[in-house]
């Protein structure tokens, strides 16, 4: 549990403390503030919805937590701080929460912001007719009766969530769920105007028609181009809110976005891979780089119709052994990441790295030890081992997958067939275990140490290796229900670097560049990189 | 027709050999002489027939009738390669629980059999003019992202497809009457450079250069198509095409100042502007009229690139993309759109060409 | 315009040509020496044949003079290419490393390879279908000429690249794949072109003799039809080959060409222009520069081809 109730009462307190900005500097910090609070960034690619609970990637979410309010939102560093909810009471075995609304909360269209409103959003999210990709989320929650509402076996009204009063939601657990309150950040728990939905269907996200709750307004929207928002004057924190205008322009192509982002055009955008050291070197207020939840590996098809060599531990290991991992995120990508001997990132909430054997070897420790490995296994450079690694296609992973295959070819002898898959046909080949080694990569649902080790376990939807272990299946259950299950984890990152179904490689890092009157309010300690607009702020130059 | 065309060879046989040969005759340009060199032995009944009004209802006519299950296998055609492609929609990196995959199914009818499932979407499309949702961009339809895209990618291909023309023809044409002079060299230069650059090239450089270097011009969005924003789309899209022309109409107008028509116009006397408009243009255009076809569609593969690169939100991205997502009726209703456009825009350039040339039979 | 235009008509001269052309099975000069003698005497045509024979066996034989490959990395350079990665002749690495520091010479002399290849292939692909499609509507004649080229119109109004780009997802990616998927899209021009043609030449008296004599079908499209046809298929081909090449780039630069470490001009080119802005401009350089160069050639050539099989200019 991170949530901080200082925290959460500093930042309530600011607000009833100054109303109004003082013009020009921050209320905080008193830095000068800019006189044009615009925030540009860049997105990838269009976002699939603004609909909170059918939004389902990473920049429609953002956009959302611009437009909507939830219970509670993050602080700079993934803390939680209070949003529409104030606080919440929560019973002696954590099942029944009751979380009180703020009465000064209104939408954009002046209605308050009831307790009905989240009730609707959470039964409309478990609601099959609305066919939300993000359903299994009230699973997730562990929400009474969210399964059987799904499934459509029980009306939604059945749901475990009600409205005491206006201000008063209570939500009933299947089981106990210590940090039920983290899980109200996500998007998909965000409120949603019905009589809105009601009245235009499901044009009602049009920014003609919308109706939201949070600190911006959606004003234009043209696909595949731009997405603007505005200050909503109605949001009940309004006062300080200090960005004006959030555009959000589609360029597909980075390095294009680079060289508009050196034009002046934007504010933010990413770092293609490779050019961070250069970049840091000629714009060193700009460019940054922090850890993200995220880990990057290759997936080991260890199922039953995987090919025999695959089973054999020792080739497995060697594979593992034989990577420089150093030379992946120092030379190939050198955008601050780490190397990764183990599968959860450091960076994850109340988790410590643990100590694996092959981590402390030095690299040519490692590789002798490989080439002893493969030699044992029956495969040397006069016998060379031959295998095909599939990766989905995008520069960096080809980056990669070129820096591996010849590491193993140098240190071991063995022949790689690279394959480079487009996105879809790639997960359907990962997926139905068609492969020898794929890449993969997997970023945290939440902040805590399950989200990542939950992926070997044997019943799991996202083993793709199909790894099957009854300890660590046992291990991680055990873990479910511990107050400290540190040691758990522990162990069961050491069955995975002795196993080896799947390969570490490296912890994310996200490396942005960002203008340098804007990077000081970026919050870069917060590892989700859930990041509202209206935290954010320009300071004068 | 065909007693034309047989009299047109009596009379013209003796002469054809020498204008034609025997073997290896240039691709269009041959048959463009044909049909000349018979108009000009039928003065006579020359405009007998071809741009009657009646026959070229009956010609529309035809076509629409053709252009209906044209589309239709078009459209089964590529529905079923796209079912066939691996992976779905609704194919992630987090693959959905069985119950939530079977909600989302049902709601977009995807759990129904694959014909049920094409017969809808056609229904759909004949008593609503409903193409369908996007199963990516779960909060618009097709119709949406139609409207919104196509006319997008309309402007700016429309002034390049224009701007090609013009500009390439008027270059192709001046280098042709000025043969080997300065002009005539600059141009061939010019545009067998600007051919072989592919637009993916062009595009980024243009950006460095206008954007980053000289800070003219923004660096992509549409904004509503201000003239800004439409400037290096327009490059990057229409300076091959300019290319092509430029050397079509340089090589067709070479041809037919050499011709003998146009040495008895000039053994007659007639000024050299007299010949070239009254007597030369409309046969060198005819070469450049069968290449708009294929430019046009080229166009619109290139709006892929103009999409991605400059950020417009035109249709071309989507429609790539819609293969990728496996969007389905995104997929579908873009073919079917640009299928049609493709159609109808053949059609234009036959009427254009029987225009030219009355001999062509439409 | 110039004093040879205006030239009075050579009535004695225009006989005497009209008599060659005329003579095409009789001995003496055939079309195909004077095409020859016409051709040789193209100087832009004849460059680029010397141009495009040296690509070729860059192509072919470029790796002898190296004493490095395209796929091994150097992980001295790898990370510092900017710096350390120059072209250099001293080192043996004369287009320098690309950006998986990998020789850079080596890779576009195996991309030059296939790029070429997919050029050729899918050229003759195309026109191997092209011709006899248009070959056999054309000569058959009648209904089935008209639905011949009824469904000619239909894949007319197909996308083709979304079809290219459908057929890669569906059937994999392999140089098969590109090699037919290329060259299917291409045919549709040729057999046009080809039944254009044939119209013309199955007039001729030849061919006539030939039906009336009961030769079957099939073998007057082969025997009479098809040799005649070949100067516009030539002429065709060659342009042909430059357009395969563009496509190609075009699929390459969507990251549906080559696997690695195979690579091809589009893709070393799409990679080059993604980095130019970091201060490795070779990366670009190198390959659009072969790219280019090819392209010149083969326009130069088929423009040269033309002119030469076409009498009528002279």
């Amino acid at each position: 549990m991170t949530f901080t109730i200082k925290a959460a009462l500093l930042s309530s307190a600011f607000a009833l403390a100054s109303p109004a900005l003082a013009a020009g500097t921050h209320p905080v910090t008193g830095e000068k503030l800019a006189d044009d609070q615009t925030f540009t960034y860049r997105v990838l690619d269009e976002h699939t919805s603004v609909d909170p609970q059918i939004v389902e990637d990473v920049s429609g979410s953002e956009i959302v937590r611009d437009l909507f309010e939830g219970l509670y939102n993050q602080d700079k560093d993934g803390n939680l701080v209070p949003g529409v909810a104030t606080g919440y009471t929560t019973n002696d075995d954590k099942t029944v929460y009751t979380f009180t609304l703020r009465d000064n909360a209104k939408w954009s269209d002046g209605k308050p912001v009831t307790a009905g409103d989240f009730v609707y959003a959470w039964q409309r999210l478990a609601d099959p007719a609305t066919a939300s990709e993000y359903q299994w989320y009230m699973e997730v929650m562990n929400i009474k009766n969210a399964s059987a509402v799904m499934s459509g076996d029980a009306p939604v009204t059945d749901l475990g969530v009600k409205a005491i009063d206006d201000h008063t939601l209570e939500v009933t657990l299947e089981g106990s769920l210590p940090y039920f309150a983290k899980t109200t950040t996500h998007t998909s728990t965000f409120p949603t105007p019905k009589w809105a939905i009601d009245a235009y269907g499901a044009d009602w996200i049009k920014p003609e028609n919308i109706v939201v709750n949070g600190a911006y307004k959606l004003t234009e929207h043209v696909a595949n181009e731009r997405l603007v928002r505005e200050r909503n004057e109605m949001y009940w924190n309004n006062d300080n809110t200090i960005i004006d205008k959030v555009v959000s322009l589609v360029i597909n192509d980075e390095n294009v976005a680079l060289t508009r982002y050196q034009a002046g055009e934007l504010d933010r955008t990413e770092i293609p891979a490779g050019q961070y050291p250069a970049l840091k070197a000629s714009n060193p207020d700009e460019a940054t780089a922090f850890p993200r939840l995220c880990s990057y590996y290759y997936t080991i098809n260890v199922s039953d119709n995987a090919p025999e060599f695959l089973k054999d531990v020792r080739v497995r290991q060697a594979l593992s052994y034989a990577i420089d991992r150093d030379i992946i995120t120092e030379k190939v990508l050198q955008g601050g990441q780490t190397p990764a001997y183990t599968f959860t990132p450091g960076a994850t909430a109340g988790f410590e790295v643990p100590s694996v054997d092959y981590a402390t070897w030095t690299q040519d420790e490692r590789n002798a030890k490989a080439v002893d490995l493969m030699a044992e296994a029956g495969y040397d450079k006069s016998n060379p081992l031959e295998l095909s690694l599939i990766y989905n296609t995008s520069e960096a992973h080809k980056k990669v997958a070129i820096a591996v295959s010849q590491m193993w070819k140098q240190n071991l002898g063995v022949k790689v067939s690279l394959e480079n898959q487009e996105w879809k046909t790639f997960l359907n080949t990962r997926g139905e275990q068609n492969y020898e080694i794929a890449r993969a990569g997997w970023c945290g649902d939440y902040n805590e140490a399950s989200t990542f080790l939950d992926l070997v376990q044997s019943g799991s939807g996202y083993n793709d290796a199909k790894y099957n272990n009854a300890m660590v299946d046992e291990l991680l259950a055990d873990a479910k229900t511990m107050d400290d299950p540190q040691a758990n984890y522990t162990k069961v990152e050491e069955i995975i670097a002795a196993d080896m179904p799947l390969i570490p490689i490296y912890h994310y890092a996200g490396s942005f560049m960002i203008k340098s009157n804007l990077i000081g309010s970026w919050p870069v300690k917060n590892v989700e990189q859930n990041w509202y607009s209206k935290d954010l702020y320009k300071v004068a130059e | 027709m065909r007693q034309l065309e047989t009299r047109s060879h009596q009379l013209g046989a003796k002469y054809r050999k020498f204008l034609v040969g025997r073997t290896g005759k240039s691709p269009g340009l041959v048959h463009i002489w044909e049909q000349f060199w018979r108009r000009l032995t039928l003065v006579k009944v020359k405009r007998a027939a071809l741009l009657h009004g009646d026959r070229m209802f009956n010609f529309i006519l035809r076509r629409v009738a053709v252009a209906i299950p044209t589309l239709i296998i078009l459209l089964i055609a590529s529905f079923w390669l796209m079912q066939s492609a691996p992976g779905g929609p609704f194919t992630s990196e987090r693959p959905l629980p069985a119950q939530v995959l079977a909600n989302i199914e049902a709601k977009y009818g995807l759990d129904q059999p694959t014909y049920v499932q094409l017969w809808n979407y056609v229904v759909g499309i004949v008593t609503e003019f409903d193409f369908g949702p996007s199963y990516k961009y779960k909060d618009r339809s097709v119709n949406d992202i139609i409207a919104q895209g196509f006319p997008v990618t309309l402007t700016y291909g429309v002034i390049s497809f224009v701007l090609a023309i013009v500009v390439g023809g008027v270059l192709g044409m001046a280098a042709a009457i000025r043969q080997n002079s300065w002009l005539d060299y600059f141009a061939v230069g010019i545009t067998i450079g600007a051919q072989v650059l592919p637009n993916f090239v062009m595009a980024p450089i243009l950006i460095l250069i206008f954007t980053l270097w000289l800070g003219w011009l923004p660096g992509g969005g549409w904004n509503g198509g201000e003239w800004q924003h439409l400037i290096m789309p327009v490059i990057a899209l229409s300076t091959s095409y300019m290319a092509s022309i430029a050397r079509l109409t340089r090589s067709s107008m070479l041809e037919v100042l050499r011709s003998n028509f146009i040495r008895t116009a000039r053994a007659k006397g007639l000024p050299d502007r007299t010949i070239i408009y009254r007597h030369a243009l409309k046969p060198a255009l005819l070469p450049v009229i069968s290449y708009l076809g294929p430019a046009f569609v080229g166009m619109v593969t290139g709006s892929f690139i103009i999409d991605a690169i400059f950020g417009t939100g035109g249709i071309g991205y989507f429609y790539v993309n819609s293969a990728f997502n496996r969007d389905y009726a995104v997929m579908m209703g873009l073919t079917i759109l640009l299928g049609s456009m493709t159609i109808m825009f053949n059609m234009v350039v036959d009427i254009l060409y029987a225009w030219i040339d009355p001999k062509i039979r439409l | 315009m110039t004093d040879k235009l205006a030239q009075p008509f050579s009535q004695a001269k225009t006989a005497e040509m009209a008599e060659n052309m005329a003579a095409d099975d009789v001995q003496g000069r055939s079309p195909w020496t004077d095409a020859r003698r016409r051709f040789m005497r193209n100087k832009a045509a004849m460059t680029s044949v010397l141009v495009l024979s040296l690509v070729l066996i860059f192509s072919l034989f470029g790796e002898t003079i190296s004493q490095f490959d395209n796929e091994t990395i150097d992980w001295d350079i790898l990370g510092s290419v900017k710096e350390l990665g120059r072209p250099s002749i001293e080192n043996g690495h004369f287009f320098g490393f690309d950006e998986n520091g990998r020789d850079l010479y080596n890779r576009v002399v195996q991309g030059s390879r296939i790029s070429l290849a997919v050029g050729i292939v899918g050229a003759f692909v195309a026109v191997i279908v092209g011709t006899i499609y248009g070959a056999t509507a054309g000569f058959i004649g009648g209904r089935v000429d008209s639905i011949m080229m009824r469904l000619v119109d239909i894949f007319m109004s197909i996308p083709y690249m979304f079809v290219l780009i459908l057929l890669l997802v569906v059937a994999g990616r392999s140089i098969t794949m590109i090699f037919i998927g290329i060259g299917l899209t291409a045919w549709l021009d040729m057999s046009r072109i080809v039944r254009g043609q044939t119209l013309s030449i199955k007039n001729r008296e030849y061919v006539e003799a030939a039906v009336a004599i009961g030769v079957p079908t099939w073998q007057i499209i082969f025997r009479h039809i098809v040799p005649n046809l070949l100067g516009v298929v030539v002429v065709y081909a060659t342009l042909l080959v430059p357009q395969m090449i563009l496509t190609e780039s075009f699929i390459s630069f969507l990251g549906l060409g080559v696997q690695e470490p195979l690579t091809s001009w589009g893709a070393l080119i799409s990679e080059g222009v993604k980095s130019m802005n970091y201060g490795t401009l070779w990366h670009l350089g190198f390959p659009l520069s072969f790219f280019i160069i090819t392209i010149f050639c083969f326009f130069f050539i088929g423009d040269g081809l033309r002119d030469a099989l076409d009498p009528k200019d002279r």
